[in-house]
C-alpha cells in the first residue's frame, strides 16, 4: 500500500448533519467511527476548535489495562481492551499496541489487602490479573528496587499481562482516516461557541465558522466539558484540572512493561522509540491554563528514583500538561442530559485513553438509539442523584 | 508554582497550601427539607468557570487559615476580592 498524501478531507462544514460530534479526541473519533461501522449513521461531523486530536489525545501516557475494581467499570474498561486487541488489523494501521503487562505496586498491608481484593475482584469480572510476591515482582521487572531496606518496600504487585501501551497519534490518525472514508466530515478550526434549544430540544450548534443544524450533538470535549454544558444550561460534576507528564531523553530499552505505584505516586513505562514516560497525579487547582506547576514533575521524578534508582542519571527531555475533566467518584459520566438530543461522553479525567475504543462504542450506540448501551447505563448522570456512584478512587489513585 | 498571599503570613509557594476548591458553598439551612436532587447538587456540584473562580486555600503548612480569593483559571493570576 502506498500512503496516502492526507489521512482525510478537510472539508468545509455543511449546513446540517444528523449527528455533530464536538471534539476530535480520541473519544470523538471513535464515536463518529463506530457511528458509521455499527450504526450507518455516516452524515456526521466532528467540530475540533484546534487540530485534530492536538488535546489530551496528545498529551496522555498511553497507559492500557482494565483491572477496575467494580463490575461496571471492568465491564467497559475490559470492552474496551478487547477492541484493542483487533484494532490495528480492523483500522489497518499499526497502532504500536503493544500488551507488555501492567505492573501495579503495593507498598503497605493495606495496598496489598486493597491490590488481592482486586485481583480477586477482576478474576470474578473476566479481568485478566495476578497477585506476584516481591519475587516474583523482580522476576517480572528486574530493575524495580525490591529491596527491604527501601523506604515503601515493595511488598508485591498485582500483574495484568494484558494491559500495556499504544501509539496515542497513530490511534487518532487511523480512526479519522477510516471515519473520512466512511464520508464524516472532520473540521479543524471549528470552535462550538453555543447551543440552540428550542422547546428543550438541541436543534443546532453555533460555532466560529457559523451555525451548524444538527439532529442529535454529541460532546466529545474532555477538560472543555463544564465550558459548552454551560451554554446548554447544564451544570455538571466535573472539575478540569491540569494533568501532567515528562519524559525523558531517549535510552536503550531498559524497561519493558508499565510499573504504576499509587503509594509513591508515580507510574513509567518506557515508549517504543526509548524515552522514558512518566506521570502521576494532577494539580490541585482548578485550571484551564494546559500547564502546571514544577514541584509535581519534581515529586514524580523522586518518587520514580525510590522505584528505580538506576534512572538518577537519565535526564528529562520535556514536561506538559493536559486539562482532564474529573468526576466526582473517578468514573466517566456517558449518556443523556436534560435537553432532548444532546448526549455527554465526559469524565473520563486522568484515564480516558484506555477507554478509547470502548467509550465511541458505547456511546455511539447511545446516540443512535437516543438511550444508553448497557455497559453505558451505570454511568449516567443520574447515579450523583440516586447515590449509585462507582467508585474508582482505588483503582484510578495515580492518574492514568 | 503559584505564589498565594495568605492574608496572615503574605506571599507563600504553593507547596505551603491545600486548595480547597469552590468558595462559599453553605451547608443547606433546612436539610430535613432538600430533594435527592438539591442533596445532590449540594454535595457534587461545583463551578467549573474558565476565567474568574473565587475559591479557597488553606495555609496548611503555614498558619493554618482558610481564606478566600479570586483566581483566573487561565491565567493563574490573582486579583483581590471584591
Ligand atoms: C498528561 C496526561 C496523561 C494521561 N495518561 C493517560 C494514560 O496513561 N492512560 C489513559 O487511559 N488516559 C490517560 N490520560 C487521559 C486521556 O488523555 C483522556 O481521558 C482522553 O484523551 C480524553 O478523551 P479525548 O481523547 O477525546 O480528549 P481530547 O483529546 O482532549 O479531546 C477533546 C477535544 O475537544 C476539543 N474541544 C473542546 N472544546 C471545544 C469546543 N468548544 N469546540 C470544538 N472543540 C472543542 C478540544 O480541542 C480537544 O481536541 C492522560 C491525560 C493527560 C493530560
Ligand atoms: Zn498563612
Amino acid at each position: 500500500m502506498t500512503h496516502p498524501d492526507f489521512l482525510w478531507r478537510n472539508p468545509d462544514p455543511k449546513p446540517a448533519y444528523d449527528v455533530v460530534i464536538v471534539g476530535a479526541g480520541g473519544h470523538g473519533l471513535a464515536t463518529a467511527y463506530y457511528l458509521a461501522r455499527n450504526h450507518g449513521i455516516t452524515n456526521v461531523a466532528v467540530l475540533e476548535k484546534g487540530w485534530l486530536a492536538g488535546g489530551n489525545m496528545a498529551r496522555n501516557t498511553t497507559v492500557i489495562r482494565s483491572n477496575y475494581l467494580w463490575d461496571e467499570s471492568a465491564a467497559i474498561y475490559e470492552h474496551s481492551l478487547k477492541l484493542w486487541e483487533g484494532l490495528s488489523e480492523e483500522l489497518d494501521y499499526d497502532l504500536q499496541f503493544s500488551q507488555r503487562g501492567v505492573l501495579n505496586l503495593a507498598h503497605s498491608l493495606a495496598d496489598v489487602r486493597e491490590a488481592r481484593r482486586r485481583v480477586n475482584a477482576n478474576r470474578r469480572s473476566g479481568v485478566d490479573a495476578e497477585w506476584l510476591d516481591p519475587d516474583e515482582v523482580k522476576k517480572f521487572c528486574p530493575i524495580i528496587n525490591v529491596s527491604e531496606r527501601a523506604r515503601y518496600p515493595v511488598m508485591g504487585a498485582t500483574l495484568q499481562r494484558r494491559g500495556g501501551i499504544a501509539k496515542h497519534d497513530h490511534v487518532a490518525w487511523a480512526l479519522a482516516r477510516k471515519a473520512d472514508a466512511y464520508g464524516i466530515d472532520l473540521i479543524q478550526g471549528c470552535e462550538v461557541t453555543g447551543f440552540e434549544i428550542s422547546g428543550g430540544r438541541v436543534l443546532a450548534v453555533e460555532t466560529s465558522r457559523g451555525r451548524i443544524a444538527a439532529g442529535k450533538v454529541a460532546l466529545a470535549s474532555a477538560g472543555h466539558t463544564s465550558v459548552l454544558a454551560d451554554q446548554a444550561g447544564i451544570r455538571l460534576p466535573l472539575q478540569s484540572h491540569p494533568l501532567q507528564a515528562l519524559v525523558s531523553e531517549l535510552l536503550e530499552p531498559v524497561l519493558d512493561c508499565v510499573v504504576m505505584s499509587n503509594a509513591v505516586h508515580v507510574y513509567v513505562s518506557q515508549a517504543h522509540k526509548g524515552e522514558l514516560v512518566m506521570g502521576a497525579g494532577i494539580d490541585s487547582y482548578n485550571s484551564y491554563g494546559q500547564r502546571g506547576a514544577f514541584h509535581v514533575i519534581e515529586a514524580q521524578m523522586a518518587a520514580a528514583l525510590e522505584l528505580f534508582p538506576l534512572f538518577s542519571r537519565v535526564r528529562v527531555l520535556r514536561t506538559w500538561a493536559g486539562i482532564v475533566d474529573v468526576s466526582p467518584d473517578a468514573s466517566p459520566i456517558i449518556g443523556t442530559t436534560p435537553v432532548d438530543g444532546l448526549y455527554v461522553n465526559a469524565g473520563w479525567g486522568t484515564g480516558g485513553f484506555k477507554a478509547t475504543p470502548g467509550a465511541g462504542w458505547v456511546y455511539a450506540h447511545t446516540i443512535a438509539h437516543g438511550e444508553p448501551h448497557p455497559l453505558a447505563e451505570p454511568f449516567a448522570l443520574d447515579r450523583f442523584t440516586t447515590g449509585a456512584l462507582i467508585d474508582e478512587h482505588g483503582a484510578a489513585a495515580v492518574a492514568h | 508554582m503559584l505564589l498565594i498571599d495568605c492574608p496572615h503570613c503574605g506571599p507563600r509557594d504553593e507547596i505551603e497550601f491545600r486548595y480547597g476548591g469552590q468558595a462559599g458553598i453553605a451547608y443547606p439551612d433546612t436539610p430535613g427539607e432538600l430533594t435527592d436532587t438539591e442533596w445532590a447538587a449540594y454535595v457534587f456540584l461545583r463551578d467549573n468557570p474558565k476565567g474568574w473562580f473565587r475559591e479557597r486555600w488553606f495555609h496548611v503548612h503555614g498558619c493554618r487559615t482558610w481564606f478566600t480569593v479570586d483566581r483566573h483559571t487561565v491565567t493563574h493570576e490573582f486579583r483581590q476580592s471584591p
